[in-house]
């Protein structure tokens, strides 16, 4: 059991949705297991619900069948107990919430406030996020990459074991992502918390994640758990190398094929 | 000129063209002064008359703010039951809908019928004006949140009330004054109507007795005092959404 409690188990989940055109199968049968502590990448082409496995893993969605374990605990007491955060593709910050404010909030609602465990301020979170001069700015009065740093921010806040992120640097442009994707690599190494990331993105997915796990769709179902052999220090220019290429064009042929 | 200047001085402009064109086509034009009254005629009845319209003036605002507050404040509490009751939502909305196409001048003489000659009918008459337009914005503006908020609220473990008063009242909040901004005119326009049939005092009764006696000085003096208590109406809750809604309401 001891494996178990140190570790992220996705076994065997299915996720099937009534339709107007009957029983979808979102996705089916995906299994897989993650060391306390990675980062996974889950990389597949649009409708191969990735998402949705996202949201299994939140408990935002019930599973039809299949069981996921967080470090022993089912998702829904992991979240209650606030070790789960997620960032969503759209920053979805408060409009009305000063950047610090949307950092808060999950401290105000549900038992946040009686749960707090003494984890990073709001303040030191928006300084590690490199907004420490943002503090009291609306949403509206930063920019696209600057509100998903917030959203980071807001779901770093409860310091949680295992972070979700559904794309979130879908919506961005190139350069604003580069940047992002290099500071939540040092984020993951300075909180040492188990990041699942979803992503289209085939450099993005190489280039953040230990593990990539490919999905293929119609339905969602695993194609491969791919680990690159490339080194755990990185930078950007790892994207130039050889064994980083090569992995590049596997993963596309993969997809290509799904 | 600075553009805030010139924003103010435009429109002032064109109503001072609007006036002196009026003035100029009565005159020319010899129209008779109980078909149309000249503005300097309006506006030496408006300060002859003052302390009658006044007097009228003042049931008129209070049947208008009294209608305002009621009929709002049951558009926004039937809002947020529809909003957490799917099943009372779709018996009751589209009745809502329909009755709102109902033309409340045609109903009020009966609610003049059923609720007396007082201030009653009057104060229903405008709720019932202000009360669609407000539950139609409210409902859209608590249920129109953004879906990844909601996802996250419920990450968080957040209770219905924290959902309903961290997010979806914050949410609604744009689409309220919206609502409150048309409310505040058409709470006038309802008092009036609700005047017209057998009251004694009011703006709305002032205009039928300057039309039979074909006061028109008195009549336009009337009006133009409704006029300006429904603009400052109108300006009150501005200024109250600008005091409220600080943030740029285009982003989710």
């Amino acid at each position: 059991m001891s494996a178990l409690s140190e570790s992220v188990s996705v076994d065997n989940v299915s996720v099937r949705f009534d339709s107007d055109r009957g029983t979808v199968t979102a996705i089916e049968s995906i299994s897989f297991e993650l060391a306390r502590g990675a980062f996974l990448s889950i990389l597949g082409p649009s409708g191969c619900g990735k998402s949705t496995l996202l949201r299994v893993v939140a408990d935002l969605i019930p599973p039809s069948g299949g069981d996921v374990s967080l470090f022993g605990s089912t998702p829904a007491e992991v979240r209650k107990r606030r070790d789960l955060g997620f960032v969503f593709q759209d920053a979805a910050l408060l409009p009305w919430r000063t950047a610090r404010q949307n950092v808060e909030l999950p401290m105000e609602v549900g038992d946040g406030a009686n749960l707090a465990k003494g984890g990073p301020s709001a303040s030191d979170l928006l300084e590690l996020v490199g907004l420490g001069k943002w503090h009291d700015s609306y949403p509206h009065e930063l920019s696209g990459g600057m509100r998903q740093r917030v959203s980071i921010a807001r779901s770093l806040v409860t310091a949680p074991k295992i972070l979700l992120m559904d794309e979130p640097f879908g919506a961005l442009d190139e350069i604003t992502r580069d940047r992002l994707n290099e500071e939540l690599l040092r984020i993951w190494r300075e909180t040492g918390t188990t990041i699942l990331f979803v992503t289209h993105s085939i450099q993005e997915a190489l280039y953040l994640g230990q593990k990539v796990l490919v999905l293929a769709s119609h339905p969602g179902r695993v194609r491969e758990m791919n680990e690159p052999d490339l080194p755990d220090e990185r930078g950007l220019d790892i994207r130039e190398s050889a064994e980083f290429v090569r992995q590049a064009a596997h993963l596309r042929a993969l997809l290509e094929t799904c | 000129m600075s553009e805030r200047l010139k924003q103010r001085l435009l429109p002032l402009t064109a109503l001072l063209s609007i006036l002196a064109i009026w003035a100029a086509v009565v005159h020319w034009f010899d129209i008779p002064e109980y078909i149309v009254p000249s503005p300097v005629h309006v506006a030496r009845t408006l300060i002859r008359d003052f302390s009658v319209i006044l007097r009228n003036l003042w049931p008129t605002a209070l049947e208008s703010f009294l209608g305002f507050f009621i009929g709002n404040l049951a558009s926004i509490a039937l809002a947020t039951v529809f909003v957490h009751w799917k099943t009372v939502e779709q018996t009751f909305f589209p009745l809502a809908i329909i009755i709102r196409s109902i033309p409340i001048v045609a109903v009020a003489p009966i609610l003049v019928l059923m609720l007396g000659n007082d201030m009653t009918p009057k104060v229903v008459i405008a709720a019932l004006i202000c009360f669609f337009p407000t539950l139609v914005n409210m409902v859209k503006g608590l249920s129109s949140v953004n879906p990844q908020a909601l996802e996250l609220m419920k990450v968080l473990s957040a209770s219905k009330s924290e959902i309903f008063f961290k997010l979806r009242l914050y949410n609604s909040l744009p689409y309220l004054f919206a609502a409150l901004k048309i409310a505040a005119s058409a709470s006038v326009i309802g008092a009036i109507v609700g005047e017209w049939i057998g009251s004694t005092e009011g703006i709305g009764a002032l205009i039928i007795q300057a039309t039979y006696n074909f006061d028109t000085g008195l009549l336009y003096a009337a009006i133009t005092a409704a006029c300006v208590f429904s603009v400052l109406f109108t300006v009150a809750i501005s200024w109250l959404e600008r005091r409220v809604v600080k943030w740029s309401p285009e982003i989710g």
